[in-house]
């Protein structure tokens, strides 16, 4: 099973209705990545949590080979799209089934982690990120959020940006402190939330 | 204007050109026009335009409004006759103030006004409506009132253009955007006539060019002032190995403020400029009037410095290149330069900031901080004496300022683009311009640009049914004019005193580093960081002498190559040696004794062991950029060799890098190949942080993302948007998008400075001097005490972050 978050396809397109011609590469990129993962992991199952569109108009603007990329990969596996409460619905014709909150033994995947959810939780929605200093260097990284009960993953999309795990919208989820796991190059590096530094 | 000068009279040349009023206006003042003036007024008369070069206080600013005053002294017609553009908006502030004087005397009908960022929204349709006789302006201000629909109606009756301070206004992408903007002026108003003005000429064709746009103009040249009187501080204490503060120099500096009445004191860096402010007022014991002034100082402040300056109230202001330019303070006579001055150019421009009387040199103090800038600041003064001066490198026109210029174009009217390209073209920085490149950047703008092509329906402009380009709604252009300039700067945080008032504006990166109790100078003080509140920096006095953490970085200016150049004619002639400080003379000695001294046109480069690893040091004299590209690129060479090479270090004048197994006599030649600049340069390029900040800039200036005004950040009224992002999935996709393209042009004449690496490797192919050692030469010591201040190479980066939570894993077994 693969679990991944926020890939806000056609975000790129969403910038250029209001002015901003930002490459329209990103569902693309995007795409390719999480095809690339489903190559290597082989999962049985995929489940996207939440803003996988950027905005309801999104499968509007997807251009037609990205569309064929998502309706093969949704078509080769079980494919789930968690969606939250504003979440605009997955467009019917990508395949895929669409679920609000999924309960998976002892894991229970949302959009939007809750503040009061028994241990287990598993979501999306807030793009950690966070940052170290190592010999004076600051680097930046998205990260997965995490503590002994609960993990926000990061954003996925390849236009996603990121907020702080040090931003107060954290400090609910982990009253008793965090753990970021930043993404390298190619593998996870833990640091315990005391290590962090603000972006 | 003194009267001395004023006997240099104009009686050989022909027609008195100035009305009668005017030539009494000159006899009350006890002046007498001055040749260069005369000249000006000559060629203007004969439809010329002119460039002037005159030193500084030679009446050159009189020289570029005498032309429009006399046109205008019987009235102007409301419409706007002279455009005046300075690349500085105080000195627009200050030429008014000082027009006002003739115009009111000889009581000219003229009305001369400015027009900048802070002028108020009513006086800015007044001047629209109604247009005063001069304005004022600078090079983005140029660009906005371009971009205006009325622009054609406005600017079509221009007599003149005067453009101060001409030789600042070249080689980097605001002039890029002047000349541009000089060119759609010289389309929308043919007659006008163009007048550069300039105290320092290092290449007159290149500012003539720029003046003339593709007509002549005449070079009219002032009568130069006396020589300088140039010294070089010979320090009485022990000179340093290396360090740029020239603390030790402090006592001396002090004593030489105290003998004289107003003392200009440069420095290349911000930082250095506090330092340097501590350590004279900790000397101040006779309580000199002393103040401070640098960019991130807030602008109340920096006015206020100014105003005492003019009243005569200061004995010395310590500053950045704040103070190059810029207004006339009349009463300095001294200038120090404290570090060495990097280039000639700048360097005369400074001294000429002392002594605005023609009849008297201008007197200047080099203080260099360490024994290599011993060297450069002799070099420097000799070549000065000598009148040399070292121009900027010719470089193509940028193609994200084209960008914006072409979107401002549609924003003020439709336009076909044949007539565009062919206008553009007058603009020297973009006369070999291909039309394949005009096309990709106008196609830019319209659409992005992509191969993908989704964004027809979102475009920013469009053709019309004739066939012109024009802007699709007034969105756009809105978005445009908030965004006008190529100045970006790095996001700066404010600073400010508990709640009371701002001191200034510092580098993000500074204060991201701070932890609350942390020490450091600031505005002249050493003050306590509270903490960041709603994005700005509080702070306290502190209370300790000493701050806990320094800012210092490296010399923002790099050597000029001319300068370099004189440097080695140094060391390769001990007959040019004879003037320097003994301490001097005898580290040179030595290092002839253990080890040889660089060549004139050759490079020298020592190895020896070290600590278990074998330092091989380069002293190629081109500057840190060029040092640091030249190390990335050669220690990538030594690792595939199997050298197995450690880190680099680079500095102003040598290169040294250290590895497990040592560079071989019989390899050198092989490392050193020119080559060296294809694949492995393009491969670490991609890899480097470097770019991705370079395309932040080139996109916020090509119009992709939006600049971020100070305030908005919270507002959430502007598209904001992560630029390392978009450079990621752009290179993936579409490697050579224009954009891409002006971020590697940007990077290789700006922040690697490949030219200069190559122009190097070219000269020294087949000299190579070697000399194995057996330990550490004199020359190399300022280098190897570099070494552990500066930072690893990027490619590092993964590798620290696996170790810094491996070494953490590390420790918490252990206490297991």
């Amino acid at each position: 099973m693969l679990a991944i978050a926020d890939l806000h396809f056609e975000k790129g397109s969403a910038y250029a209705e209001r002015g901003a011609l930002l490459p329209p590469y990103d569902t693309a990129a995007t795409v390719a990545a999480l095809a690339a993962a489903v190559t290597r992991l082989k999962p049985a199952t995929v489940i996207c949590l939440g803003d996988s569109f950027h905005d309801s108009n999104a499968r509007a603007r997807l251009d037609g080979r990205d569309a064929d990329a998502i309706r093969t990969l949704s078509h080769d596996r079980e494919w789930l799209w968690v969606i939250g409460n504003h979440d605009p619905e997955p467009p019917a014709d990508l395949g895929g089934e669409i679920v609000h909150t999924l309960k998976l033994g002892p894991l229970t995947f949302r959009h939007a982690p809750m503040a009061e959810a028994g241990p287990g939780e598993v979501a999306g929605h807030l793009h950690p990120k966070a940052a170290v200093k190592v010999k004076g260097r600051r680097f930046v990284r998205r990260c997965f959020a995490a503590n002994e009960s609960r993990v926000v993953l990061p954003a996925f999309g390849a236009y996603t940006g990121g907020l702080d795990v040090l931003d107060e919208a954290f400090s609910p989820l982990f009253a008793g402190g965090l753990e970021a796991h930043m993404l390298g190059r190619d593998k996870v590096h833990r640091f315990p939330g005391d290590m962090l530094v603000r972006i | 204007m003194s009267e001395t000068a004023a006997d240099l009279i104009i009686d050989d040349l022909p027609q008195p050109v100035l009305p009668q009023r005017f030539l009494a206006w000159f006899g009350a003042r006890g002046w007498r026009p001055r040749r260069h003036q005369v000249e000006v007024l000559h060629a203007i008369r004969d439809g010329e335009h002119v460039l002037l070069s005159a030193p500084t206080g030679g009446g050159k600013t009189l020289a570029g409004f005498l032309p429009s005053l006399v046109d205008l002294a019987d009235g102007g017609g409301g419409k706007l006759h002279t455009l005046y553009v300075s690349p500085l908006k105080a000195l627009t502030t200050d030429i008014e103030r000082n027009l006002s004087l003739p115009v009111a005397e000889i009581d000219l009908p003229i009305r001369v006004e400015t027009r900048n960022g802070d002028t108020p929204q009513a006086k800015r349709q007044r001047q629209q409506r109604n247009p005063p006789d001069l304005l004022l302006i600078t090079p983005e201000q140029l660009a906005l009132m371009l971009s205006y629909r009325e622009a054609d109606r406005y600017f079509r009756h221009l007599k003149h253009i005067v453009i101060d301070e001409l030789h600042s206004l070249t080689a980097h992408k605001r002039g890029d955007l002047l000349a541009l903007g000089l060119a759609r002026l010289a389309s929308i108003a043919p007659a006008a006539r163009r007048i550069g003005l300039s105290a320092t000429v290092a290449d007159p064709d290149a500012l003539g060019a720029l003046v003339g746009l593709g007509e002549p103009a005449r070079l009219v040249l002032g009568e130069p002032g006396p020589r300088a009187d140039i010294k070089v501080l010979s320090s009485e204490t022990r000179v340093p190995w290396s360090g740029h503060l020239a603390r030790h120099t402090m006592a001396e500096v002090y004593d030489a403020l105290r003998r004289h009445n107003t003392t200009l004191v440069f420095v290349n860096t911000r930082a250095q400029a506090e330092i340097v402010f501590q350590e004279l007022w900790r000397r101040n014991d006779d309580n000199l009037a002393i103040a401070l002034h640098h960019g991130s100082l807030a602008p109340e402040q920096r006015r206020k410095v100014e105003a005492a300056m003019v009243r005569g109230d200061l004995r010395a202001v310590v500053c950045t290149s704040t103070l190059d330019l810029g207004i006339d303070w009349g009463d300095v006579d001294l200038v120090i330069q404290i570090g060495a001055p990097k280039g000639l150019s700048r360097l005369v421009q400074r001294i000429g900031r002392a002594n605005h009387r023609l009849d008297e040199p201008s007197a200047a103090l080099l203080v260099p901080a360490n024994r290599f800038e011993v060297l450069e600041c002799q070099a420097a003064a000799a070549a000065v004496m000598d009148g040399e001066l070292d121009g900027e490198a010719e470089r193509a026109g940028a193609l994200d300022v084209l960008a914006q210029h072409l979107l401002g174009r549609a924003c003020s009217a439709p336009f076909d683009m044949t007539q565009v390209y062919d206008e553009i073209r007058r603009a020297p920085p973009y006369a070999a311009l291909t039309w394949e490149d005009f096309e990709a950047t106008l196609d830019f703008v319209a659409t992005g640009g992509y191969a993908l092509r989704r964004y027809e329906r979102y475009h920013r402009l469009s053709k019309d049914e004739n066939g012109l380009w024009t802007v699709a709604n007034q969105r756009v252009a809105r978005q445009y004019r908030l965004n006008v300039g190529t100045i970006v700067e790095a996001p700066m945080i404010r600073v400010k005193l508990g709640r009371g008032r701002e001191l200034g504006k510092i580098e993000e990166w500074f204060i991201e580093q701070l932890k609350i109790g942390d020490t450091f100078v600031f505005a002249g003080e050493v003050l306590r960081f509270e903490g960041l509140r709603d994005m700005v920096a509080v702070v306290s006095r502190a209370t300790g002498a000493d701050p806990s953490v320094p800012s210092y970085y490296g010399g923002k200016f790099p050597l000029s190559t001319y300068l370099a150049a004189r440097v080695r004619d140094m060391l390769a002639d001990e007959a040019r040696q004879k003037d320097l400080p003994w301490q001097v003379k005898d580290w040179l000695k030595l290092q002839r004794w253990r080890s040889v001294l660089p060549g004139r046109d050759d490079l020298l480069v020592e190895t020896f062991p070290r600590g278990g690893r074998f330092y091989t040091i380069a002293y190629p004299f081109e500057g840190r950029l060029a040092h640091q590209t030249l190390g990335m690129l050669l220690t990538r060479r030594m690792d595939r060799a199997g050298l197995r090479p450690l880190g680099f270090v680079a500095s102003e004048y040598a290169l040294a890098v250290w590895s497990l197994r040592p560079i071989r006599e019989k390899a050198v030649n092989r490392l050193f190949e020119e080559d060296m600049l294809g694949d492995d340069l393009e491969a670490w390029l991609n890899e480097s942080n470097l770019m991705k900040r370079t395309f932040r800039n080139v996109a916020v200036i090509a119009g992709l993302i939006d600049r971020r005004h100070p305030g908005e950040e919270k507002t959430g009224r502007q598209v904001t948007f992560s630029s390392d992002l978009i450079y990621d999935v752009l290179r993936q996709y579409q490697g050579d998008h224009i954009l891409l393209r002006a971020t590697y042009a940007d990077a290789a004449a700006g922040l690697i400075d490949v030219a200069r690496v190559a122009a190097m490797l070219q000269r020294i192919q087949g000299r190579i001097t070697f000399q194995a050692l057996d330990r550490v030469s004199p020359l190399a010591v300022p280098l190897m005490l570099e070494i552990g201040r500066e930072a690893v190479p990027s490619d590092a980066n993964e590798a620290m972050l696996a170790e810094a939570a491996e070494a953490l894993i590390d420790e918490a077994t252990r206490l297991i």
